[in-house]
């Protein structure tokens, strides 16, 4: 089957809608289906849902299949959650997690997924909760600072630096002591 | 009941209230998706569970009213009627998600129901926080307010590098989404949203119609919002969507001065031929209801029509739908009767605007 929005490559995704009782489906191959898709991820209105996406998803040269562990074939190695028993297959299948430790057990994998819903990012740069969060805020915080640091030598700005320096022991120092604290 | 004190009553704050820029955009989102650490997510949640998140909300209201936001009434899904859940969809304040198909849905109101917390709909905590106009940082504010009060009691799924883990993975790290209603009639008669809407996609943000099915978008209203939540901090999501959003407006003003330039009589003669058929019809569809609301909000806006008060839009198109008509008239309606309902509210109301 060949792509519907290039006519060129090879469809390999395939998304099915279903709106007012009709069903529309959309063959798309790996780059239209890259520049379209996240839009009818969101597009939740739409009905083209996330499933089909990570389906697809399964269906082309991915990491998943450059894994020896393969997740789906070899029966007895497949990935489950622990807390909530939701195999990696089933993910893929659902498009949603059962809990949040889902996210541990299935880590490895994880990685293209967010990368595509999220063009291209896979790390958190956002909020921090207080009290779970911990000492991530500080670790945070001094990374800013030492990235501060580098900058002011840069510009020799000797003065500020050693400001900048004393404030970085002192975080690193009440880090070591909120790590003691919390073992 | 009057319809001057149903409206009172219906009528939430974003929808009565003028904000900045609110010629244009009628209202900013906010929304952030929470879940708390080793219970199930409600996609496999057991009745058990869900009450357990119930339950933890229950004890963080108990163990200190948020005194910053006035009271929050914790209300459940199953023990309203059928006809207010509808209503309160309409309004935006809970999802057709939470209403129809949750197990243990819940949600807290709060007063002027500019705060709304879902539980238990895709992710066991929603925080939605909506305002008039554009004021989405305004709303992040209050929002990251209400996060930071549950979080002192209730222990939130976190991940170091996934950040605030969701039921589904478009939602990760943030679970922000930040989203404004635009009223674009300039620029829908002047031809320019199917030039403007891949632009903006391509910007990382996603427009949808946020009334009618599929992609008309009834009344000229639309939804625009940000598509990824992971990788950017929070201020960072809402200055780029700021920053898209004011070139629309931008956009939408100029379309509407070509418009006054060009074809001012037409235009005239459009909205005040819209104008007519709200005041005189006795039958009306939704979707000739939502054409022709745009089409005089456009004129109050450009002058033509002096003395009504803009916010009829944002009223008229909460109020007119199926389950405020219903309401409103105290019980089921078919179909038919809804159009008959809808014309005469809409006649009385542009009624009591002439009377004051
Ligand atoms: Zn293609
Ligand atoms: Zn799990």
């Amino acid at each position: 089957m060949i792509c519907q929005e290039c006519n060129e490559r090879p469809a390999t995704l395939h998304f099915t809608n279903f709106s007012n009782g009709e069903k529309t489906e959309l063959h798309l191959c790996e780059r239209c289906a890259q520049e379209q898709g996240e839009m009818f991820l969101m597009n939740q209105g739409a009905g083209f849902s996330i499933n089909h996406f990570l389906q697809g998803l399964l269906n082309m040269d991915s990491p998943f299949q450059a894994k020896t562990k393969d997740p789906f074939q070899q029966q007895e190695e497949v990935l489950q959650c622990e807390n909530c028993s939701m195999t990696f297959p089933q993910f893929l299948k659902v498009g949603r997690f059962g809990c949040s430790h889902c996210y541990d057990t299935f880590r490895e994998y994880l990685i293209p997924v967010t990368r595509r819903l999220h063009s291209g990012n896979t790390t958190h740069h956002g909020k921090i909760p207080k009290r779970v969060g911990g000492t991530i805020q500080l670790q945070r915080n001094i990374a800013t600072l030492k990235h501060t640091l580098s900058d002011l030598i840069a510009k020799e700005e000797f003065e500020k630096a050693v400001d900048v320096r004393d404030e970085i022991r002192a975080l690193e120092k009440q880090l070591a002591e909120e790590r003691r604290g919390g073992e | 009941m009057s319809l001057e004190r149903f409206i009172n009553q219906a009528v939430s704050s974003w929808m009565s209230e003028d904000g900045p820029d609110s010629d244009i955009v009628l209202s900013s989102r906010i929304r952030l998706a929470r879940n708390l650490s080793d219970i199930k997510f409600p996609t496999i949640a057991t009745k058990d569970s869900a009450e357990a998140v119930i339950q933890a909300i229950r004890e963080r209201v108990i163990a200190g009213p948020s005194t910053q936001f006035g009271p929050l009434e914790l209300l459940k899904v199953d023990e309203i009627q059928p006809l207010q859940k509808r209503v309160l969809v309409e309004k935006h304040l809970i999802s057709p998600h939470l209403a129809e198909n949750s197990l243990n849905g819940a949600f807290l109101l709060s007063e002027n129901e500019e705060i709304s917390i879902m539980i238990n709909e895709e992710d066991h905590i929603r925080i939605q926080c909506l305002f008039p106009g554009l004021q989405l940082s305004e709303a992040l504010k209050v929002a990251n307010d209400v996060d930071d009060w549950l979080e002192e009691k209730m222990n939130y799924a976190y991940d170091e590098q996934y950040g605030y883990l969701t039921s589904c993975p478009t939602n990760v790290g943030t679970g922000l989404r930040a989203s404004v209603m635009m009223h674009l009639p300039g620029l829908v008669l002047t031809r320019q949203m199917n030039r403007i809407l891949p632009a903006i996609n391509q910007l990382g943000l996603v427009v949808r119609g946020i009334y009618g099915e599929g992609s008309e978008a009834l009344g000229n209203i639309f939804q625009v919002s940000n598509q990824t939540t992971l990788g950017k901090s929070e201020e960072d999501i809402v200055d780029d969507l700021k920053g898209v959003v004011a070139q629309i407006i931008s956009q939408e003003r100029s379309a509407r001065e070509a418009l006054a330039k060009t074809s001012n009589i037409q235009l005239e003669d459009r909205v005040f031929r819209s104008f007519g058929v709200l005041q005189n019809s006795r039958i009306i569809e939704s979707k000739e209801a939502a054409s022709c609301l745009s089409d005089v909000r456009l004129g109050i806006d450009m002058g033509y029509i002096k003395n009504i008060s803009r916010n009829i839009l944002n009223e008229l198109m909460i109020l007119t739908q199926p389950g405020f008509l219903q309401q409103y008239a105290g019980g089921p309606l078919r179909p038919d009767d809804r159009d008959i309902r809808r014309a005469a509210l809409i006649r009385e109301r542009i009624q009591m605007e002439s009377n004051e």
